[in-house]
């Protein structure tokens, strides 16, 4: 039962990633005019629900699927060339980001919900996720590592919020439906 | 309701196998880093163009895909501007423009289910290891749940647009999200009646 579980719980949450990154007007009016979707809420609450591994699995299937195609990136991008822009970075992050907030909300498993998913979604889905989405920019738009910092920068307000609805979600699901929360399996 | 970006005709490009214009972008993509210069740029360029020609693709197909791309192209442009000069700002972002349409290129003239298929049989030269018929499985899911989703986040935001609730982030995606798991039980719950493992 777990094994098949596992399998849907992966597709679902692929699902709702790709879903969240294509919804209009759920764009956060935040960061002077830049497109914020949530598409990275999406990644952090792979990683924060189903744990590290199949967090991660969840993430790579929704990147396969987009490049093979299916524009689920906000802006309906899609297709291989999105690998090759300059948020190439980030789509090779989202997966280790993924992976990070499960390990983090593993190591957090005796904490009370909430705080635990909050840390794991800033570490992960901001503090690892970053870390590849600004090298990757820099590389290739031929930036210094500070420009891209500083261009990335706007995104953070955004992130953060993110990161806060993930561990209010993180919390009801753990009340509604607490079998459903794998990394605390 | 899961849309691909294919646009319908027949052509030599649309003909081409998936695999076949996989590796011509790669190649292109590859051999426009590896030479820099507007030499490289101007010749896939050319190239580009001929593709678009070729497969019967107008200026709004084009345009379409660069759309998604032009704020942060506008911000690389802005800050290699300020570091460099007009030149190198210029040959930086028509880069991107060219690759950008090199891979429209690719994606406009070929089904997603194409692509799929091709996923589907090359595991079948995959080592024993992997789980192919879960890979394949979780694929399908995939592409059923995404529209089915789409559907349970309307109906959320609709309810909640009666309470005026509609801009609130946590009060739409709460609900949508315990909806959600609730599907995923069923469904597993389906799949293991149907002792799929």
């Amino acid at each position: 039962m777990t094994g098949d579980r596992s399998l849907v719980y992966i597709a679902i949450f692929a699902a709702i990633i790709g879903a969240l990154g294509v919804v209009p007007g759920l764009t956060l009016p935040l960061g002077g005019g830049v497109p914020i979707t949530l598409q990275s809420l999406g990644i952090m609450l792979a990683g924060v629900v189903l744990g590290p591994v199949r967090g991660a699995a969840a993430v790579l299937l929704f990147l396969v699927l987009v490049a093979v195609g299916i524009p689920l990136l906000p802006g309906g991008r899609g297709g291989p060339g999105v690998f090759l822009g300059p948020s190439a970075g980030f789509l090779i992050g989202f997966p280790i980001a993924a992976f990070a907030c499960g390990v983090v909300m593993r190591l957090l498993r005796h904490s009370a919900v909430f705080p635990a998913s909050l840390a794991a979604a800033i570490i992960g889905g901001i503090g690892v996720l970053y870390s590849f989405g600004i090298p990757g920019l820099a590389v290739f738009a031929d930036l210094s590592m500070q420009k891209a910092a500083f261009l990335s920068l706007v995104y953070l307000p955004g992130d953060l919020i993110k990161a806060f609805g993930v561990a209010v979600i993180a919390e009801a699901i753990s009340r509604g439906r607490p079998d459903a929360l794998m990394s605390r399996l | 309701m899961l849309t691909d970006l294919y646009v319908f005709a027949d052509s030599p490009v649309h003909r081409a196998r998936p695999v076949v214009k996989i590796a011509a972008l790669v190649v292109l993509c590859t051999s426009l880093f590896v030479c820099e210069g507007w030499t490289a740029v101007t010749v896939a360029g050319v190239l580009v163009f001929t593709g678009f020609a070729l497969a019967g693709l107008g200026p709004r197909h084009a345009i379409v895909s660069v759309r998604p791309a032009l704020w942060i192209l506008a911000a690389i442009f802005a800050v290699q501007l300020y570091m460099t000069d007009v030149v190198f700002a210029g040959f930086i972002v028509a880069r991107f423009v060219v690759l950008i349409l090199a891979a429209a290129l690719v994606t406009l003239t070929t089904r997603t289910s194409e692509f799929v298929d091709g996923i589907l049989s090359a595991l079948r030269f995959a080592p024993a290891w992997v789980p192919k018929a879960q890979i394949a499985l979780a694929v399908s899911l995939f592409l059923r749940f995404v529209p089915l989703v789409r559907t349970a986040l309307d109906d959320v935001r609709e309810a909640q647009r009666a309470r005026g609730l509609d801009r609130n982030i946590k009060a739409i995606l709460v609900p949508l999200v315990v909806r959600i798991l609730k599907t995923a039980d069923e469904v597993s719950q389906a799949i293991y009646a149907r002792s799929f493992d």
